[in-house]
């Protein structure tokens, strides 16, 4: 039986809840889970507070109720699993290094900000700086997934440097910008300056969108590794139009400013 | 004991333990992933002077290949997991990132990873990139119709090599025909290969020779062309043409599979015994015994 935390009372600004992570949790028993330390705004107050706890841990948290306002859920989890069944606040997930976080409403910022390992899913839409680079921080996500059957916002994957952000809807601007590697995919429409200061890594868009001057048009092809991906995606869900499949792809190379490593690829069957 | 009229010889398969890799070739088209199987499962039919035994497995449906495409997979094996990761990069490397459209897969779970496409990414001259998805790590080498996608490793394992089964006929036709049908049923068997031409090895060897600087020679117990000039010939009067299929496959079982669905396809007309070729169980470390293989001893 997994352990449920049902929130029983909405904050009146945000809750700081990072001790909700298998990790913390996971030897602890209900009554201790119940005073463990959370911040409401600046004042620290006990868990138990704002979320009833039942059931046993089990490698799995199941957390119910608008989360909206509720930050840091699954930082730096290593393991396990975590199910919300609503919408979450920001910095869910950030700097997670495995397990998996399910997010059955949308995400907000700082989804999965430098997260070094693991998965993120959310059904719904994410906020700004999915996958990014905290301010100040030379590398943004390092591993893993975050893959969003909705919209994102702006500045995803902001200097990623491994992993893989996967987007069903549309991304807003500056998806990649200053990213050291890594794999985006968005199947819905891009914003502006996509890719901007890109060193390395690819970024696939499905849909036309503006590409900067500094990068240069290489072919047209058809890239084998995106079936991978592909087929990969579909297994989670998303919907991918099979004509994807076959391609075929501008690839675009850049940015010149930087690198010139990197790649943007553009869906060239429309 | 006799399936149909072919008489089972009360005797055994000596075979070994070897190192075993299965590696997927997919390609824009059915042809050019047969063609890439061809060529890297060619002159490997033996150790004794191929380095390594490869052979084609099974074609690969789309809707079951990693990239969705065509494929076909192929098993090597070779006597230890070193030497079977530098046949995998000298082969792939010649025979598959030469072939137009393929990528290459590692096609078991399981295992030891040798490094095969972390290898092979220098052919890229610094233009080659990796990407890394579901914790699988691959490389893409700019070729000259696009990008050769490869696995950065592939995985080895225990296996099993040398399990054969020698039909003995009344004349070349009919050993011919029975070799045929058995290794045709063979062949729809998973995790085995038959490593030789069409599956058939007719100059089976015994280990040793009068020339020492031969480590084999001719198998010459079931040579039908020497049988009364030599004492310790295996053949009966009227047998006049010996065939040996050799399975090599991913584990014991797989290869008693084949060796039994084998015998049971080769008991035909004119077949008058089938039996295995062994070392006095001194060599191998698997006995595999006919009698128990068709169920009654």
């Amino acid at each position: 039986m997994a352990l449920k935390l049902k929130l029983h009372t909405q904050p009146d600004v945000p809750l700081e809840v990072d001790c909700i992570s298998p990790d913390r949790l996971q030897s602890l028993s209900n009554s201790e889970i119940s005073k463990q330390t959370i911040f409401h705004g600046n004042r620290q107050v006990n868990l138990g507070d704002f979320f009833d706890c039942i059931g046993d841990f089990d490698n799995e948290i199941i957390i119910e109720g608008d989360c909206s306002n509720i930050k840091h859920i699954g930082t730096a989890m290593s393991f396990g699993q975590i199910t919300i069944e609503g919408d979450v606040g920001t910095h869910t997930g950030a700097v997670m290094s495995g397990g998996e976080i399910n997010i059955e409403g949308s995400g907000a910022d700082w989804l999965g900000a430098e997260m070094l390992g693991g998965r993120i899913t959310v059904k719904g839409d994410a906020g700004h700086m999915v996958g990014s680079a905290y301010r100040g921080s030379a590398q943004g996500m390092q591993g893993g997934e975050i893959i969003v059957h909705g919209n994102v916002r702006n500045e995803m994957g902001h200097a990623m440097r491994r992993g893989l952000i996967a987007v069903g809807g549309n991304a807003d601007d500056f998806a990649g910008v200053n990213m050291l590697a890594g794999t985006i995919i968005v199947l819905g429409d891009m914003g502006i300056r996509t890719g901007a200061g890109m060193k390395r890594g690819s970024i696939i868009c499905q849909n036309i969108i503006d590409i900067l001057p500094t990068f240069s048009r290489s072919c047209d092809y058809q890239p084998s590794f995106l079936r991978q991906y592909y087929k990969y995606l579909k297994s989670m869900g998303l919907t991918i139009n099979d004509s994807f499949l076959d391609g075929p792809f501008e690839r675009w190379c850049g940015d010149s400013v930087e690198l010139n490593r990197g790649e943007i690829l553009l869906y060239a069957g429309k | 004991m006799k399936i149909k009229s072919t008489e089972i010889v009360d005797t055994f398969a000596e075979a070994f333990k070897m190192y075993g890799s299965r590696v997927i070739i997919t390609a824009e088209t059915k042809e050019w992933a047969m063609a890439a199987a061809q060529s890297i499962t060619g002159f490997a039919t033996s150790v004794i002077g191929c380095k390594c035994e490869a052979g084609i497995e099974a074609e690969i449906a789309t809707e079951d290949s990693p990239d969705l495409r065509p494929g076909v997979s192929v098993l090597f094996f070779a006597m230890d997991a070193e030497s079977l990761g530098k046949r995998l990069v000298e082969r792939i490397g010649q025979c598959v990132m030469t072939c137009p459209s393929t990528a290459c897969y590692n096609g078991i779970d399981e295992g030891t990873a040798v490094t095969v496409g972390g290898q092979l990414r220098y052919f890229g001259d610094g233009y080659q990139s990796s990407k890394v998805m579901a914790d699988n790590k691959f490389w893409r080498i700019p070729v000259m119709d696009g990008e050769f996608l490869i696995d950065n490793s592939f995985n080895v394992q225990k296996s099993v090599g040398g399990g054969n089964i020698l039909i003995l006929g009344k004349n070349q036709k009919a050993t011919l025909k029975a070799a045929s049908a058995a290794t045709k049923a063979m062949r729809q068997l998973k995790d085995i290969i038959l490593p030789f031409p069409n599956g058939v090895v007719r100059s089976g060897s015994k280990v040793g020779s009068k020339y020492k600087s031969l480590i084999a020679s001719t198998n010459h117990a079931y040579c039908p062309t020497l049988r009364s000039v030599i004492k310790n010939t295996e053949l009966d009067e009227g047998i006049n043409s010996v065939l040996e299929i050799v399975i090599d496959g991913l584990n014991i079982e797989a290869v008693e599979e084949a060796m039994r669905v084998g015998m049971t396809a080769a008991a035909k007309p004119g077949i008058k015994k089938i039996s295995a070729g062994n070392y006095g169980g001194n060599l191998g470390q698997y006995h595999i015994k006919l009698h128990e293989l068709i169920g009654a001893k």
